[in-house]
């Protein structure tokens, strides 16, 4: 085969972007024995998946932090375990109510009814026969998760068999399994809890999942399937859905960086990529901001799709419909985050004893009731952030002790609604306007928990786009609704990880799945790349 | 009459949140203290577990002839080792077959501390004729705890008040914590960075107090056997009863296992003149023993596929089971036997230790483990593995 334009080069591939899953791509792509490359802009890998001590001696996951669907097929293909990885069960849920009360979802299954008895007898009974069938659906839609996305209009065989076969599971689901997932995938989460439990708070701490990463309320439409996401994970025998990683999401990116070396990747940080290099149609390298240009017969980007295709390629080089549909793709972040370092851990009202120290332990959900959560959102739908938000809170340390100095405390409080589009747009004033909000609603629920905080950051979508890079700062590198997922994810008909340009491929979160510390479009990519230019081949 | 409580069960009675216990050489021990293991588990490999492992039988033998004694009875090169350091070692009859397997703690150069998983004073007794030796059962005089995780050294170091990190693997030193005398030995059953701390029975309730005060800000969490079974079959440590049978009581010969058949070949001294069994190892050394004692790792797609076969998503062992499972080669003969398995939540891996008949034993054969999936026995795909499936630098660093 001849080297297009001239010349040996050294790189079979270049990965561009070290986020969780650029370096999945790497990873894979080394271990099948290409010569890679990773770019990364920042001074660290990661991406989204970072830990930094912002604070000394208190480390932060800085934006993602929690771990749910990692693939464990990657954790075993990569051997991750042995490059530091330890994902820790994050045990339970605990809702303080406005009234001062709780609602809480504890580790044991006999504890969480006698909770839910409390609240409720009857939705005590129908929480087994609601986890029983959101076992079934998630289960019926796992292997979609697994699989390179089929073009529905294609008439290649390729496609046609994969349309068969996802024809053929979906009707082997029988006939009440795919209506309750047609409406898993049509309801807003509110209507179709209200199908099933009574108790208002646990319908808005359930729901409040479904809208994590999105610009929509519990009582939007197509907000219900995102349920399905928590009972994902019991399928890979990972014992808990949710977990942290020892050390932070970065120590997942190191573990993960750490393999891809062991297989031969080389990762350059410090090294932003301005351009990729098309001739004639073909990718044929990159030129990186200081103008160096590197060359390569394969270059994937792990940006997300608005980042990779108008910024890192000049759109007459592509079709013009296929840019119409990128400039549609719909990013809008919604979500902040802040990162408290803490004295010692607040004391709740609603459980001041911290049940044994099992609260600390688990998330704290600020989701009192459906009103709650729902007016949240209405703030943002109008270009405020929340002035009372909804809240996933967690304490990293008291889990995996190392990342506070002993006996102090991290806390780490996901907040929605941050709206990327604020109106006037954020400044410093607003950043702490919003952060301030957030500690004022957390006081409210754990009084004197102000005079705990040794130092606050507050992270604004406009932050966490300027930091990372993620457009619009949405978590998940495009909002992960239904007409942005599977065949259309990031456009229709490219959806399997190759682009218009040949040799130039995506790997991110921005294609399918797409979404949380998944590392299945990282994977998917490089299996597409290792099908299309043979393992192993110069 | 009940079984006896350890000297700590003052303080672990009432952790125990499920009454759930296990026995234990005529004591109870906590299976867990919480209604799920799994947190204890992750303590061991992410924070610091606190065991505690009295019921262990723990012998005192002094005196001039005492490492003369000890040379004759185990395998390990007693009269090599220096104070303050411990030898892991097996034991053996007169037909090298594996009667039990300890620590020899050296204390003083006449003065050394075994454990045992049997009793084993009788047998100690049978081989001392001659020799100017005295023997001592201390195991209820002397408590012992194990603290195990990567947390273990930093804890120990605030509770004696003093640096531990020259104490290297598989040594021992003396030390106080909060005046309580004890002797601190790097040694475990979980293959991790880890110590076990042994007091005078009388002081063990204080003692606990202080490591649990001391650890409570570096995330130490009591801890039962369900965790620490996963924990050792991770770190490939085989357990008596489990994994294999003392001679002493086996029924038939083929009950009996050599260490050289266990894995534990490096543990049988070639520099000695003289122990129990030592004719029968050189003799199975030189002709290779016939079978080798390993780790196999359950192939994930086979389980998933087996599962899938009846509409399920696959099932694994949150607890470590301990039964004997058939071994096959993929010609379907059987080739030999696990005896302990269990999901690793840190690998991700099914993870199992066999028995296998030599020729199958080698790194990377393929082979197929008999698992039962909706009453039926089916076979999954399985891979040989070596041993320890997971050793952190830590254990040794």
């Amino acid at each position: 085969m001849a080297h297009i334009g001239g010349g040996a080069t050294r790189y079979d591939a270049i990965v561009i972007g070290g986020g969780h899953n650029g370096l999945v791509t790497a990873a894979y792509l080394a271990r099948a024995g290409k010569r890679v490359l990773v770019l990364e802009r920042r001074p660290r890998v990661g991406g989204a998946a970072v830990t930094e001590e912002i604070f000394p001696g208190f480390k932060f996951s800085m934006f993602s932090y929690v771990v749910s669907l990692l693939r464990p097929e990657i954790i075993r293909d990569l051997d991750l375990p042995r490059h530091g990885l330890h994902i820790l069960p994050l045990e339970s849920t605990v809702t303080p109510m406005e009234n001062g009360d709780y609602l809480a979802a504890w580790a044991d299954h006999d504890e969480t009814r006698r909770e839910l008895y409390r609240h409720s007898p009857r939705d005590a009974e129908a929480y087994d026969e609601y986890g029983r069938l959101m076992h079934f659906m998630a289960q019926a839609v796992k292997p979609i998760l697994g699989m390179v996305p089929p073009d529905p209009t294609s008439f290649a065989p390729g496609d046609l068999a994969a349309l068969l076969r996802l024809g053929k599971h979906f009707r082997g689901l029988g006939a009440e399994r795919l209506h309750a997932l047609v409406k898993l995938m049509t309801m807003s989460s509110a209507d179709f809890l209200d199908e099933w439990f009574e108790t208002d708070v646990l319908k808005a701490t359930k729901s409040a999942s479904g809208i994590i990463g999105t610009f929509l309320g519990p009582r939007s439409p197509g907000t219900a399937y995102v349920l399905l996401h928590h009972y994902m994970g019991e399928l890979d025998g990972v014992f808990r859905a949710w977990g942290f990683a020892k050390g932070g999401t970065g120590a997942v990116s190191e573990a993960i960086a750490s393999a891809a070396r062991s297989f031969g990747a080389e990762i350059r940080c410090d090294a932003g990529v301005a351009k990729v290099l098309v001739r004639n149609g073909k990718a044929t390298g990159v030129v990186l901001e200081n103008g160096d240009e590197i060359a390569a017969a394969t270059v994937v980007s792990s940006l997300d799709p608005r980042r990779t295709f108008l910024q890192l390629l000049d759109t007459e080089q592509l079709p013009a419909d296929f840019v119409s549909d990128i400039k549609r793709f719909k990013f809008r972040g919604s979500s902040g985050k802040v990162n408290i370092a803490l004295d010692s851990l607040p004391t709740f009202t609603c459980l001041p004893d911290g049940a044994g120290g099992k609260l600390h332990r688990g998330a704290v959900s600020i989701s009192p009731s459906l009103d709650y959560v729902e007016r949240a959102y209405d703030d943002a739908k109008y270009g405020e952030f929340s002035r009372r938000p909804y809240m996933d809170i967690v304490f990293p340390s008291v889990i995996d002790p190392g990342m506070a100095p002993p006996g102090k405390h991290v806390m780490s409080i996901f907040v929605q609604y941050a709206p990327y589009h604020l109106n006037g747009g954020w400044n410093d004033a607003k950043r702490e306007a919003f952060g301030d909000a957030v500690v004022n609603t957390v006081e409210s629920f754990a009084p004197g928990f102000k005079s705990k905080i040794l130092h606050r950051q507050v992270i604004t979508p406009v932050d966490i786009e300027r930091i990372t890079g993620l457009s619009e700062g949405n978590i998940f590198a495009g909002e992960l609704a239904l007409h942005q997922l599977f065949f259309l994810r990031p456009a229709p008909g490219w959806a399997k990880f190759a682009t218009p340009i040949s040799g130039f491929y995506q790997s991110g979160s921005g294609t399918h799945p797409g979404g949380g510390i998944m590392g299945a479009s990282g994977r998917l990519a490089a299996m597409r790349i290792l099908k299309d230019r043979g393992v192993g081949a110069r | 009459m009940s079984l006896r409580t350890t000297p700590f069960h003052a303080r672990t009675g009432p952790l125990s949140e499920g009454q759930a216990w296990r026995r234990w050489a005529g004591y109870v021990v906590a299976s867990s203290y919480e209604l799920s293991h799994e947190r204890e588990y992750h303590a061991i490999r992410n924070a610091a577990a606190l065991f505690d492992v009295s019921p262990l039988y723990k012998y005192l033998v002094t005196g001039r002839d005492a490492a003369r004694l000890l040379d004759h009875v185990v395998t390990r090169n007693v009269g090599k080792a220096k104070v303050g350091q411990v030898l892991y070692t097996p034991w053996c009859d007169a037909e090298g077959k594996q009667i039990d397997d300890g620590t020899i703690s050296v204390l003083e150069e006449d003065r050394f501390r075994m454990t045992a998983a049997d009793p084993t004073l009788r047998w100690l007794h049978l081989n001392s004729s001659g020799l100017d030796v005295a023997l001592e059962d201390v195991s209820e005089r002397t408590a012992a705890l194990s603290l195990q995780g990567p947390n273990s050294r930093a804890i120990l170091q605030v509770a004696a008040q003093r640096d531990l990190s020259t104490l290297k693997y598989f040594r021992l030193t003396s030390a106080q914590i909060r005046g309580i005398p004890v002797t601190i030995s790097r040694t475990g059953y979980t293959g991790d960075l880890g110590y076990e701390i042994w007091v005078d029975s009388a002081q063990a309730v204080p003692l606990w107090d202080a490591l649990i005060e001391t650890g409570a800000p570096y995330g130490v969490t009591p801890a039962g056997m369900l965790a620490l079974d996963v924990a050792r079959i991770e770190a490939g440590l085989l357990l008596i009863e489990v994994d294999y049978f003392s001679s002493r009581h086996a029924l038939i010969e083929a009950q009996k296992s050599s260490p050289l058949e266990l894995g534990l070949g490096w543990t049988v001294a070639t520099d000695k003149a003289r122990y129990n069994g030592k004719d029968a190892l050189d003799a199975e050394r030189r002709r290779g023993p016939s079978w080798q004692f390993t780790g196999l790792t359950v192939d994930w797609d086979s389980l998933e596929k087996l599962y899938a076969e009846v509409g399920l998503p696959p099932r694994v062992p949150t607890q470590a089971w301990r039964m004997s499972v058939p071994i096959y080669d993929p010609g379907g003969r059987q080739v030999g036997y696990a005896t302990s398995g269990g999901w690793s939540p840190i690998l991700k891996r099914y993870m199992a230790l066999a028995h296998l008949e030599s020729p199958s034993a080698v790194p990377g054969t393929q082979l197929r483990m008999e698992i039962t999936v909706e009453h039926r026995r089916k076979q999954a795909t399985a891979h040989v593995t070596p041993l320890p499936f997971f050793n952190p630098e830590r254990k040794r660093a």
